[in-house]
């Protein structure tokens, strides 16, 4: 199948910085393609060059197989990570005049059902909370009918509830056969949302896969994950992993029961010790030494 | 296109009459200005200069009493009692009363640093001269004299005019790009060019709409007339708008500031409003800032509007003022176009 969109060796540098280092991927249509990695990994570079914002240092960019033309803006839709909206219009009015812009339109009735904006149409836009905001902005990026939408930290800065709510709203998207791509540094979003994903650091792309072939490529074996004063000398008795996240020790091991016995033997308080089978957080973390919350 | 180029219009013309103190300080600043200034100037005892005057005036020196009986009754002239000469000459020195008299004594004391104080001892000098002595002949204006708000009303729309174009335009685009709204806009089809013209429509209807409302509220006030055509005003009005909003593109090109471009809009409209012979005219004024003040597109309008209001003038007979007025719209819509982009510096 052809891709719907191809990204061939990227290059961004901006003064001290490279903010994206040979970047390559190709995406399928139809799916939900994630771009996962910590704040400054070149997520939101690579998407920006993508949407045409910045220009590359070098590399190519191809939109159904050929060079991105005049139409690329009329065919994508596009949610940035902060945008403000314009002054003094309610949503209704800023939906109109976002479809207004674009020859190819979607039915307003489809875009309001989808994103959950019947209540607030009346509502001005400098009124509305953070969720219903970013509902609207997803909304806007659906106003020409995408087949591409491309998504930017959608979900950064909504409480949990705002959270799932706009996860639906994004899989009722999916499922209308519409192509996503979505950075996020959320784990459990790209695991719920991506069918593929690309992990980013530094830059780079370090892998890419669908969630289920990373984990069973990365995720062998159980985290457990202990008091962090604990002493050096206990979970250096351990021959495995072993991170720092936030206020605990998390020790990878492929030999669960024999870690545990290791650390019993040396003295560990394992009272509040939790064992949990690895997510796309101890990927990332067993990928780049670091967690995606760093 | 038309249809992009209607609905940011559209959009930009809700956001001007929505927000309302804005939409309300457009139509009633210049009503406050004009109906400050009429009181003002208008008032037949309006004072010039503040005489001190020490006693009570009934022991006035003999061989001045002539004299200081014309200075008394010259006009504009406020003469204030002083209790003595200590108290009196505190207020000259600081600048409270122009002049210090003494008629008991006949002795009068001035400020040197004081322009005024100088005028009002030439005055007082005047006041002992006699009709007999008259070696000019006096001539009288023929013709309605124009009021002074009639003078000051072409400039204070001009202002009006001023301040909304380049304030509306100018520091709104920079907002809208500080705060990621241009550039959303720049992922959609919109060119910049369908944006900066429907700005600068949408800028131009919200112009003539608080123009036409203060000229209306004004003339109905004042019960002025204006001495030219109506299409002529119309056709100065437009040019001046647009050379404004141009001007305001130019500023609003790049920058996502709101402080810098709150702090170039005030060094542009500050200069604009002293020499364009806004308040005052510049009859007289050095070569050099009269050089200045043409390179003002205010100057042409308020130029433009007054001599066709007061004096009547057709559009041939301000045809330098026109043809700057459209000379500076064409090179400030290029430059901003240009200079134009949607998004702030990397």
């Amino acid at each position: 199948m052809t891709p719907i969109l191809e990204v061939i060796d990227l290059k961004k540098h901006f003064p001290g910085v490279k903010a994206v280092d040979g970047v390559s991927f190709s995406i399928e249509p139809g799916i939900c393609f994630g771009l996962l990695g910590p704040n400054g990994a070149g997520k939101t570079t690579t998407i920006e060059i993508i949407e045409g914002i910045l220009k590359p240092d070098s590399g190519k960019i191809l939109y159904r197989n050929e060079k991105r033309g005049r139409t690329f803006k009329e065919e994508v839709g596009i949610q940035f990570q902060n945008t403000e909206l314009p002054h003094y219009l309610t949503v209704f009015e800023t939906l109109k005049l976002y479809r207004t812009l674009y020859t190819r339109k979607a039915k307003l009735d489809w875009i309001i059902e989808v994103c959950h904006l019947a209540d607030i149409l009346d509502r001005d836009n400098r009124k509305v909370s953070g969720g219903q905001k970013q509902r609207l902005l997803l909304a806007i990026a659906l106003t020409n009918d995408p087949e591409l939408i491309i998504l930017d930290e959608p979900t950064t800065g909504l409480d949990p509830q705002a959270r799932r709510h706009l996860w639906d709203i994004v899989n009722g998207i999916k499922q209308s056969g519409r192509t996503i791509i979505l950075t996020t540094h959320y784990m459990e979003e790209a695991e719920i949302l991506c069918d593929n994903i690309a992990i980013m650091d530094y830059g780079k792309i370090i892998d890419q896969d669908s969630p289920e072939n990373l984990l069973l490529r990365y995720g062998e074996g159980a985290t457990i994950s202990i008091k962090s004063d604990t002493p050096e000398k206990i979970v250096s008795a351990v021959s495995s992993d072993v991170y720092t996240v936030e206020d605990t020790i998390e020790i990878h091991t492929d030999s669960l029961n024999e870690c545990i016995q290791k650390l019993a033997h040396a003295g560990a308080d394992l009272s509040n010790m939790t064992v949990r089978t690895p997510n796309l957080e101890d990927v990332f973390l067993k990928l780049t030494g670091h967690t995606l919350r760093s | 296109m038309l249809k992009r180029i209607w609905i940011i219009f559209v959009s930009r013309n809700r956001e001007f009459y929505r927000d309302k103190s804005g939409f309300g300080w457009n139509i009633v600043f210049p009503f406050f200005i004009i109906i400050g200034f009429s009181i003002i100037f208008n008032q037949d005892d309006r004072t010039e200069y503040k005489i001190g005057v020490i006693g009570n005036g009934n022991n006035i020196k003999k061989e001045i009493s002539r004299q200081y009986g014309n200075f008394r009754h010259t006009k504009f002239m406020e003469f204030i009692p002083v209790d003595n000469i200590v108290s009196g000459r505190e207020k000259l020195v600081h600048h409270r009363i122009d002049m210090l008299i003494d008629p008991g004594q006949g002795i009068y004391w001035k400020s040197e640093s004081s322009p005024k104080s100088y005028l009002a001892e030439k005055i007082l000098q005047a006041a002992n001269y006699s009709a007999e002595d008259e070696s000019f002949i006096t001539g009288t204006v023929e013709g309605r004299e124009i009021p002074y708000f009639e003078w000051l009303f072409p400039g204070v729309l001009g202002m009006n005019m001023m301040f909304s174009a380049l304030f509306g335009v100018g520091y709104t685009v920079v907002r809208d790009r500080k705060h990621g709204v241009l550039k959303r806009l720049s992922v959609t089809p919109l060119v910049p060019f369908e944006f900066l013209t429907a700005h600068i429509i949408s800028r131009m209807f919200a112009l003539f709409i608080t123009t036409s409302v203060v000229y209306t509220g004004c003339s109905l006030l004042y019960g002025f007339e204006n001495r030219g055509s109506y299409f002529s005003l119309m056709v100065v009005f437009s040019l001046g708008g647009f050379s404004m909003i141009s001007l305001a593109l130019i500023i609003a090109s790049r920058s996502s500031s709101e402080e810098f471009a709150g702090g170039f809009l005030n060094l542009l409209t500050w200069p604009m409003m002293l020499l364009s012979e806004v308040w005052f005219s510049l009859e007289g004024a050095r070569p050099w800032v009269r050089n200045i003040a043409r390179l003002f597109p205010l100057t042409h309008l308020t130029g433009g509007v007054r001599k066709i209001m007061n004096d009547g003038a057709t559009l041939y007979d301000i045809r330098y003022n026109v043809f700057a007025l459209t000379a500076m719209t064409v090179i400030f819509l290029t430059l901003g176009s240009v200079l134009f982009r949607w998004r702030k510096a990397d």
